[in-house]
């Protein structure tokens, strides 16, 4: 990959630390800080800040964990204070409803990840079509892209264009994916979209790849890229966004943004916020070695800490058990199950 | 024995498997399929299983129900064109099962409510959803010790054993179950969520139910109450297990209870994994069989409905 190769390429940045950094926050961020985060970003020039409880539309819940504030408190706060940033959120059917978004757009939302897991782009329809009925700026995302070839990751990316996304993204929801694996997918993509459809890359950061993984998107043609400032994301966190800002500045390639203003961003603001080191530890390699789902990571060391069986087995488990996100609930299941055979757990008597 | 004629309406997965249940029942006989597709597979099997067929909808249908004395429907179409039918059908006297997410009958899981609506003789009963049928009474099980002030289920299924109709209108799903989580599971406020994993093998339709109680729990009474009520749906649904729980925790919401249930699917017309739609299927035979039995008994009879 050579610097002139990418020279004057054009980037979409979209940062996700008040969406997927709620995971990491155990969806406890205040209003406050939101604004505070978003406000930074909308001045160092981020022109996409997702903004939601981190299971988006709908994610209050006993699965996903309850946030201080409903989806729309933050949405209208941070919404009414951007001057030139769009706040955009996630929408996952089967857990959001087309209420909900239409919640979303009236506090201020102009743009939505559609998300469906990666072979499931046809639960998406009413919610992609519904988007665009609201004049909103529509991704049709596909999580966990590493469990569909890159065949597959065309066939459902055109499937959700045709439902009317404006651009498709290959979400790496584990950090499993190299960078071979990113562009054998973007390039497939490119193969069958209409030109104008825009292809973005969410990468997670388990296995350390998150940056190289978005260059290696960006040389097969997306355009549209996904980070979250200081990494602040589920598992070890999504691309950190201010230093895939400065590859970019390094390589020539334009997003944009104000560098060392979103450095000084990670550094005053994120940072402090984090209630642990978000980073490449034993669990969150575990997700990217094992492709988990990186949410998991916190959820799997409290079933861990409370049934003795430890975080790794469960994740481990869980990645062979093909669950995939949303399955929240398989967490504490699994850890039940594991936890009996190794005579930790009585069986309740039927 | 004398057996209640039923009739099938929709030649897909639901009505074929249906098909099986039916013939399995002591009190009912399938007798008539409606498809609106000649050459649909559904049709043909049906054919080859000794039933009568039109492919001409329920309007194909009508001239035959009273000869060939048809008092039971079971409408496994669409919330589309339900209302239609069951409204012809309840005019010629026939009672209606509705399978679909229309529910413009009262709400039936069997074990819950289910001799209420035989005693109030309705003519049109819904079957909600599978993900309704499988948390449903358990949701039920622990209201009915204490209340419950907010109820959530988690339903995954398998990719294979979700059909278009159900993809393409996931929100219904959602509203119609959280609906009925409330009005027959007896939460104040209900929410559900579907996952659809493409897994291979495909998985066995697993579902989570989580009850936040206003009180601190009784857990002796409640466990017992979840193992009691597991019992009352294995008589339909043999394949209904519990895996975990119930688990009692506190969380920031309050006192939690968790039960983590599988459904395996008896493999009739459909693999064992979809239990998700044999638990469907199971629920309204139990339902039509217990309609069958207070009319075999002479107990109920049913009339042809002045429909305005």
């Amino acid at each position: 990959m050579s610097a002139s190769s990418l020279k004057g390429r054009k980037v979409i940045l979209h940062d996700m630390c008040l969406r997927d950094g709620m995971h990491a926050k155990r969806e406890q961020i205040s209003v406050d800080q939101m604004v505070k985060v978003a406000t930074a970003l909308d001045g160092a020039g981020v022109p996409y800040l997702q903004v939601t409880h981190g299971a988006g539309m709908g994610g209050n819940s006993l699965q996903h964990g309850f946030a201080p504030h409903s989806n729309e408190e933050y949405i209208s706060a941070v919404a009414s204070r951007m001057k030139q940033a769009k706040v955009s959120v996630l929408l996952i059917p089967g857990l959001g409803t087309m209420r909900e978004l239409q919640s979303a757009y009236d506090c201020g939302a102009r743009s939505v990840h559609v998300a469906t897991h990666c072979t499931e782009a046809d639960t998406s329809p009413q919610h992609i079509a519904f988007a665009r009925k609201l004049g909103m700026d529509t991704t049709g995302f596909l999580m966990m892209a590493h469990l569909n070839d890159p065949a597959g990751i065309a066939k459902q990316g055109k499937l959700m264009e045709d439902y009317g996304a404006h651009t498709v993204y290959v979400t790496d929801s584990a950090g499993y994916m190299l960078p071979e694996d990113v562009k054998a997918r973007v390039q497939a993509l490119r193969d069958v979209l209409k030109p104008e459809t825009e292809i973005g890359f969410h990468g997670h950061h388990n296995l350390g790849m998150g940056i190289a993984n978005s260059i290696a998107a960006i040389e097969a043609g997306a355009i549209r890229i996904d980070g979250s400032v200081a990494g602040l994301g589920a598992g070890a966190g999504n691309t950190p966004l201010e230093v895939f800002a400065a590859v970019c500045e390094r390589m020539g390639i334009d997003t944009g943004v104000d560098l060392f203003k979103l450095m000084d961003a990670a550094e005053d603001i994120i940072v402090p916020m984090m209630d642990h080191m978000v980073r490449v530890d034993r669990e969150s390699l575990t997700l990217g070695f094992a492709g988990v789902y990186s949410t998991f990571l916190l959820h799997s060391k409290r079933a861990a800490e409370r049934f003795g069986v430890p975080a790794r087995d469960i994740l481990v488990e869980l990645g062979r058990k093909k669950m995939i996100g949303g399955q929240e609930d398989m967490i504490m299941d699994t850890a039940m199950t594991m936890a009996k055979e190794r005579g930790l757990l009585k069986e309740v008597a039927a | 024995m004398k057996k209640i004629r039923c009739a099938l309406i929709g030649s897909g997965n639901i009505g074929t498997d249906l098909i099986y249940k039916i013939q399995r029942s002591p009190v009912l006989e399938p007798v008539w399929m409606v498809g609106i597709d000649p050459e649909s597979e559904g049709l043909a099997r049906a054919r080859s299983m000794g039933l009568k067929t039109t492919a001409e909808g329920v309007d194909g249908l009508l001239p035959h129900v009273m000869e060939d004395n048809i008092q039971i429907a079971f409408d496994a179409t669409s919330a589309y064109v339900h209302a239609e039918n069951s409204r012809k059908l309840n005019e010629l006297g026939v009672l209606m099962i509705d399978l679909t997410p229309a529910a413009i009958g009262p709400l039936c899981v069997p074990p819950v409510n289910l001799r209420e609506h035989a005693d109030k003789l309705e003519m049109n009963v819904n079957m909600i959803s599978c993900a309704g049928q499988a948390t449903i009474p358990i949701v039920n099980a622990v209201s009915r010790i204490q209340s419950v002030g907010y109820a959530e289920i988690v339903a995954s299924l398998a990719s294979k054993s979700v059909g278009p109709g159900t993809r393409a209108n996931l929100d219904e799903f959602t509203y119609t179950t959280s609906n009925a989580i409330e009005v027959v599971g007896g939460a104040r406020k209900g929410k559900a969520l579907a996952i659809i994993n493409p897994a291979e093998p495909p998985l066995i339709m697993r579902n989570t139910i989580y009850c936040l109680t206003d009180e601190a729990p009784d857990e002796a009474r409640i466990t017992a109450s979840v193992l009691e009520m597991i019992k009352e749906v294995q008589k339909y649904v043999p394949g209904y297990r519990l895996v975990n729980g119930p688990v009692f925790d506190e969380t920031p919401k309050g006192h939690r209870v968790s039960v983590f249930m599988e459904v395996a699917g008896l493999g009739d017309y459909l693999p064992k994994y979809a239990g998700n739609l044999d638990i469907m299927t199971a629920a309204a035979t139990r339902t039509a069989e217990m309609f069958a039995e207070e009319i075999l008994a002479g107990k109920i009879k049913l009339q042809a409905m002045e429909v305005a």
